[in-house]
């Protein structure tokens, strides 16, 4: 067994350099360690600047994506063991502006979060005195899946159109929008429409799957997605032939 | 970008990484997506050749002569060969992914995925049958 | 205003390519492979102008033809969009993909309209 393994990270830092640079630490190999805990040894031990983003550690929060060896991934999921004899390549996500080192912004894709709308949106609140909202485990199966979402954005780094069109909403918005379209309390979805078939929105998506291959909570964005087309696309129909109907 | 923050004392320069054309080699999955993207190109030679063929059945059988015998030249006949492979490479891509767009639910369930793919080959079995059948006639 | 038939535009590409997946293969590898090969021996010519005649026949023609015409056209639009990033170049392309189809949907329906 290998004692030790070389970790290739990206630096960038801005007040130095214009472009990112790579640097490759030797770290102690045991079989149980993560990248992350490479990564926070790098911090510790060998070199205190190292930026980088983590939280749980456990693979719930999300904080922690990053690319190893070229495939986006959580740091905190990742076995260095997977990766020998190494030298294993940590880069910051694909497609988000870096602003030091693994750190990348995220701004955009808060802000195309927000504008899905995903929380419930009703007609009018029942009140309290009418007591919740009942629903059954067959209705709770139809939306689970994309209730997993842990806002890690593999998928928006794996997702090439969102790479070459950077308007595009993304994979785990329109997933995040399905999620409360199919859940039974819902009935916003007609205003996430809207938003959903504007140009930007799921017809910029061309079913590259990558999302769904990355995502570490198995949410499958590109499901998602294409059942979003088809229920969009009936439901454009409708509006044609029936105008009165719809809405 | 008006999503800065909004601090104004310092704001680091961000690096931003452009995405160069040939995006689509940097990985296999890409290039794989490619290459389905590319069936399509197939899928309207073989439109085309097909409405060529109506044509030449209505122009009288000289017309249609020329046809058959103009798909007997190696030219044709190679591209034919590839495009039967691309063909086939959307029929398979294709049947494995409409299970992820049409979610078919029986009383509450959604009906496996295997069971869709499943019924989508066997459709094409049944009506890949009906057409030779019908064509192999005469 | 492509934009405001997207929905339909991908309804046609969805159409179009299940119809080229189930229907293709069999044509291509019989017109283009085993006919020409001798393979198999092909239709003759009054055969195929007996089947054409009927009604159904062309009706088939025309759905086999112009619907994965459209496939190609939505596919290969967004191939060429993303592909080879010619972004400034996308309702020229819009425009040639989706005219193309639709030149060959017309000469489709008239040829199967007036065939004798």
């Amino acid at each position: 067994m290998a004692s030790t393994v070389a970790l290739t990270v990206a630096r960038y830092r801005p007040e130095k350099e214009s472009e990112p640079t790579w640097e490759t630490y030797e770290i102690p190999f045991r079989k149980d360690w993560v990248v992350l805990d490479a990564l926070n040894h790098i911090k510790d031990r060998l070199d205190g600047s190292l930026s980088f983003r983590w939280s749980c550690r456990m693979g719930v929060c999300g904080s922690c994506g990053m690319k190893v060896n070229g495939t986006p991934k959580l740091t905190c999921a990742t076995f260095l063991s997977d990766y020998l004899p190494g030298p294993i390549r940590v880069e910051p996500l694909d497609y988000f502006p870096v602003v030091r080192d693994l750190v990348v912004d995220i701004t955009d894709f808060v802000r195309k979060l927000k504008q899905v709308k995903p929380w419930i949106i009703r007609e009018e609140e029942k009140p309290l005195s009418e007591g919740e909202y009942l629903q059954t485990p067959d209705q709770l199966d139809t939306y689970k899946q994309f209730s997993m979402c842990i806002n890690c954005m593999l998928c928006y780094s794996a997702c090439p159109i969102y790479g070459l069109e950077p308007g595009f909403i993304g994979p785990a918005a329109i997933a995040l929008a399905q999620r409360y379209n199919m859940d039974s309390r819902d009935q916003g979805a007609a205003e996430r429409l809207d938003i959903l078939s504007e140009h930007d929105g799921i017809w910029q998506c061309t079913f590259v799957g990558e999302c769904t291959k990355v995502c570490p909570k198995h949410v499958d964005p590109a499901g998602a997605i294409q059942q979003y087309k088809l229920s969009a696309a009936t439901h454009w129909v409708k509006s044609l032939l029936l105008p009165w109907g719809t809405r | 970008m008006s999503a800065d923050p909004h601090y104004t004392l310092y704001h680091p320069r961000w690096y931003r990484r452009s995405v160069s054309v040939w995006w689509w080699l940097q990985n296999r999955s890409y290039t794989r997506f490619v290459l389905r993207e590319l069936t399509s190109v197939f899928v309207a030679f073989f439109a085309v050749v097909y409405l060529w063929q109506i044509r030449a059945l209505s122009h009288g059988p000289e017309a249609y002569g020329q046809f058959l015998a103009r798909l007997k030249t190696p030219l044709f006949l190679t591209v034919d060969a590839v495009a039967f492979l691309f063909v086939l490479y959307h029929t398979v891509t294709w049947f494995n992914l409409t299970p992820k767009a049409m979610v078919v639910r029986l009383r509450g369930k959604r009906v496996p995925d295997w069971v869709v793919v499943g019924s989508n080959y066997a459709a094409w079995l049944v009506v890949s049958g009906a057409v030779a059948f019908i064509l192999l006639r005469g | 205003m492509v934009e405001r038939i997207t929905p339909l535009l991908w309804l046609l590409f969805s159409a179009g390519g299940t119809v080229a997946a189930l229907l293709f293969p069999v044509h291509l590898f019989l017109t283009g492979l085993a006919f020409p090969l001798g393979w198999i021996e092909a239709p003759g010519y009054e055969f195929l102008h007996r089947l054409l005649a009927h009604p159904v026949t062309r009706l088939y023609l025309f759905v086999l033809i112009s619907l994965p015409l459209f496939h190609w056209a939505h596919r290969f639009r967004y191939t060429l969009y993303d592909g080879l990033q010619l972004k400034h170049l996308t309702t020229l392309i819009a425009v040639l993909c989706y005219g193309a189809a639709l030149v060959g949907t017309a000469m489709t329906a008239h040829l199967l309209w007036t065939i004798r």
